[in-house]
């Protein structure tokens, strides 16, 4: 829902109050789309499992369409190869959408210096959460998912935040 | 036991013939390497490399071929396996293969340029792809062999004799493992032909070896195969300490076998919860994957992590075990057992899982062989090839154990043979732990082994020894190796090449998951589409593994 809606009261006492309930929702329905390549995706399969479990945070219906998702989960290394289809998948999301970087990999490209592996994924598509480690703990990813949610309660969701974004895919 | 021999170039065509027809009809490994930055000069600066094994798995020979010109006849028309082999040689190297059918890169991109392994190449000049490969060209070809579409008069393809649709599987797709693509074309849900594409996941392993020492290396093999990775350490590190021709300790061995049982165990447990979860049992997951949580909650405690351990080290571990291991271990065995007690009792009677496995999926012994097909997923097949038994090592001859085969090469058989196998594993391991011997897990070899610490802070020789071999790595002498043991997915080797110093010059993985990926999309030709889903699964592809 755009809060722009034309439609709507223009009074901001109002709108305030809106947002607060529309954060409120979004906070514990975020629909993770996991793309996962490599091994953070099978500690992604820790998180979803009993131990960890994502449901408890509300999250727990992953989808692997990109058009039924509004977090994009980049577990495990993206090489080069992997980016005009992570930027694909990126771009059928639609709006409002959050990217967590999952992993070394997929936030400076780790440990892989080399020829064929992409030196982070905000050089294609926007990050909102990078999570470190090799692989992160479930903990870790958990962590990242709680950061966000309260950070959709507390109204710091900007939907213009990446207006300026240009990756190295943009260009073409 | 191992043959090494130097063949003319022109005549490897028939001279690999001539092995075959001798038993060698199982291909390993096709390699090549650049001799170009090597300390001695070599005849050419390039030369292939292609390693074989016997049929009665015992021993196997490497056969190596200077190159006077950057092409060569193709063996492809011998083994099935060599096709992919043959391309990533020409992908990464440059060489070209004479009358190879589909000669194309496979782990570099369409837009890449140049050779990555070519040692002129810098490791770290990547290259931006911008779109992805539509794979038609390839996939028409494949439709003209099986008689699907014409070739029209002006060299275009057309349908001939089916409305055909076509369909990419992945590579983001959650049964794809996001990182394989599969291209098909369906005639209603039966897939008539298939073409698959890899190298999503291609890191660089390889390169990167080339300029991390030894020790360096261990934490990259983790991210081989990371659903077992201290199996990939152990492959690793056995290759150079056979190539610096140490032994091990005793216990060091024996407690290699048990992790090597343990992270087979870990490994089968995921491969079944994700095969399961494809055909809609996702109760088993939740069953299968907790007593996997207890083995990274042991395993952490051990190494410091749960799932890339990089527990090894060239002449030993990190660290012996830490006191009441074997309690913990008792413990989670246990929840292994009953998590695969659980399983089964869902799906061992269930007729839905019976008539969605059985005589799917099925590749023939025959075919199995041909394409080098490994680990369970050749035993499933009915042919008991074994590492652990056919050439033991760490003393596997000692521990009572099965090699389970299965009969008709079916989803079901690779199902079984690996629930099955966790059972023997867990045989292994017990006789392990009843009789652990005592004694150091590092050999006392200070050009090999890092000094204790004491040592080091307290003595000039100590320090300088521990300088030495973090700064310039284990130095290994100048030579040639080849290597494997029987990890997860089977026989998974390393050849290295080394000019003397703490680097190795060259590293190839002779990788299981990379082979049977090449068998797939002949395997699925013919079958429904969901079944072409389960049998990936049941190849437990790996891609850190295949793509390295």
């Amino acid at each position: 829902m755009e809060l722009s809606n034309p439609s709507l009261p223009n009074n901001i006492a109002i709108t305030t109050k809106l947002d607060e309930a529309i954060g409120w929702a979004r906070e514990s329905s975020l629909w993770p789309m996991i793309f996962g390549t490599a091994c953070c995706a099978i500690e992604f399969m820790s998180v979803a499992a009993s131990k960890y479990d994502i449901s408890r945070f509300g999250a727990e219906v992953v989808r692997f369409s990109p058009r039924q998702a509004d977090l994009l989960i980049v577990s495990g290394t993206v090489t080069y190869k992997q980016g005009p289809i992570l930027k694909q998948i990126y771009d059928q999301m639609s709006e409002p959408k959050w990217v967590i970087s999952m992993g070394a990999c997929a936030c400076s490209g780790g440990f892989y210096d080399n020829y064929t592996t992409m030196q982070g994924i905000d050089q294609i598509i926007p990050v909102d959460l990078y999570v470190g480690g090799c692989p992160p703990r479930p903990e870790a990813l958990l962590d990242a998912l709680l950061t966000l949610q309260k950070d959709l309660r507390t109204n710091k969701y900007n939907p213009n935040r990446h207006e300026n974004f240009k990756g190295l895919l943009d260009n073409v | 036991m191992f043959e090494k021999m130097i063949v003319l170039s022109d005549e490897i065509h028939a001279f690999i013939k001539s092995k075959y027809d001798e038993g060698f009809n199982y291909l390993l490994d096709i390699t090549a390497i650049d001799y170009s930055d090597y300390i001695t000069q070599q005849e050419k600066d390039f030369a292939l490399v292609y390693i074989l094994r016997h049929e009665s798995f015992k021993n196997y020979i490497v056969i190596k071929t200077y190159l006077h010109e950057l092409e060569i006849e193709t063996i492809s028309d011998i083994f099935k396996g060599a096709n992919w082999l043959e391309r990533e040689v020409y992908d990464q190297y440059g060489i070209s293969f004479k009358n190879h059918p589909n000669l194309r890169r496979v782990l570099n991109h369409k837009e890449f340029v140049g050779h990555p392994l070519r040692k002129s190449y810098p490791i770290t000049k990547g290259q931006i792809l911008h779109e992805t490969d539509d794979l038609i060209d390839e996939m028409n070809h494949r439709l003209l062999s099986k008689g699907l579409v014409c070739k029209t008069d002006n060299g275009l393809f057309s349908e001939c004799s089916k409305d055909l649709m076509f369909l990419n599987l992945g590579p983001s797709h959650p049964a794809s493992h996001g990182t394989i693509r599969t291209y098909v074309a369906l005639d209603g849900e039966t897939v008539e032909a298939a073409v698959s594409e890899i190298g999503y996941l291609h890191r660089g392993f390889e390169k990167s070896c080339e300029n991390h020492t030894y020790n360096q290396i261990i934490p990259y093999t983790d991210r081989l195969n990371y659903c077992s990775a201290i199996s990939n350490n152990i492959a690793f590190v056995k290759t150079v300490e056979e190539m610096l021709g140490v032994t091990l300790s005793e216990r060091a061995q024996a407690i290699r076998v048990m992790l090597l049982e343990l992270s087979r165990i870990e490994d089968h447990v995921v491969c079944l919860a994700a095969v399961l979860v494809d055909m809609g049992g996702l109760t088993n997951y939740w069953y299968m994957y907790n007593p996997r949580e207890d083995i990274y909650d042991l395993l952490s405690k051990l190494t410091g992590a749960r799932l890339t351990n990089s527990y090894m080290r060239v002449g030993g571990m990190a660290n012996d075990l830490y006191e009441g291991f074997e309690e913990d271990l008792k413990a989670v065995i246990k929840k292994i057992q009953h998590g695969v007690e659980q399983t089964l009792a869902l799906i061992k009677h269930n007729r839905i899982f019976h008539d969605r496995t059985q005589n799917v999926g099925v590749i023939s012994a025959e075919d199995a062989l041909n394409y080098a097909i490994t680990g369970p997923n050749l035993r499933a097949t009915g042919v008991a090839f074994d590492m652990r038994k056919d050439t033991p090592y760490y003393g596997y001859e000692n521990y009572e154990f099965d090699v389970v085969v299965g009969s008709v090469g079916d989803v079901y058989d690779r199902v079984m043979v690996r629930f099955a196998e966790i059972d023997e594993s867990i045989k292994i391991i017990k006789q392990v732990m009843e009789n652990l011997p005592e004694g150091d897990v590092n050999v006392k070899d200070a050009s090999v082994t890092l000094p204790d610490k004491e040592a080091v802070y307290g003595t000039i020789e100590g320090a300088m020894n521990q300088f030495k071999l973090i700064y310039e790595g284990v130095k290994v002498p100048v030579g040639e190796h080849y290597s494997a043991l029987e990890a997860t997915n089977g026989e998974l080797g390393f050849f290295i090449v080394s000019d003397g110093s703490g680097t190795p010059y060259k590293v190839k993985v002779k990788a299981p998951s990379f082979t049977a990926m090449s068998a797939y999309p002949e395997i699925i030709e013919g079958s429904q589409l969901a079944d072409a889903i389960l049998t990936l699964g049941s190849l437990n592809i790996i891609a850190g593994e295949m793509d390295r």
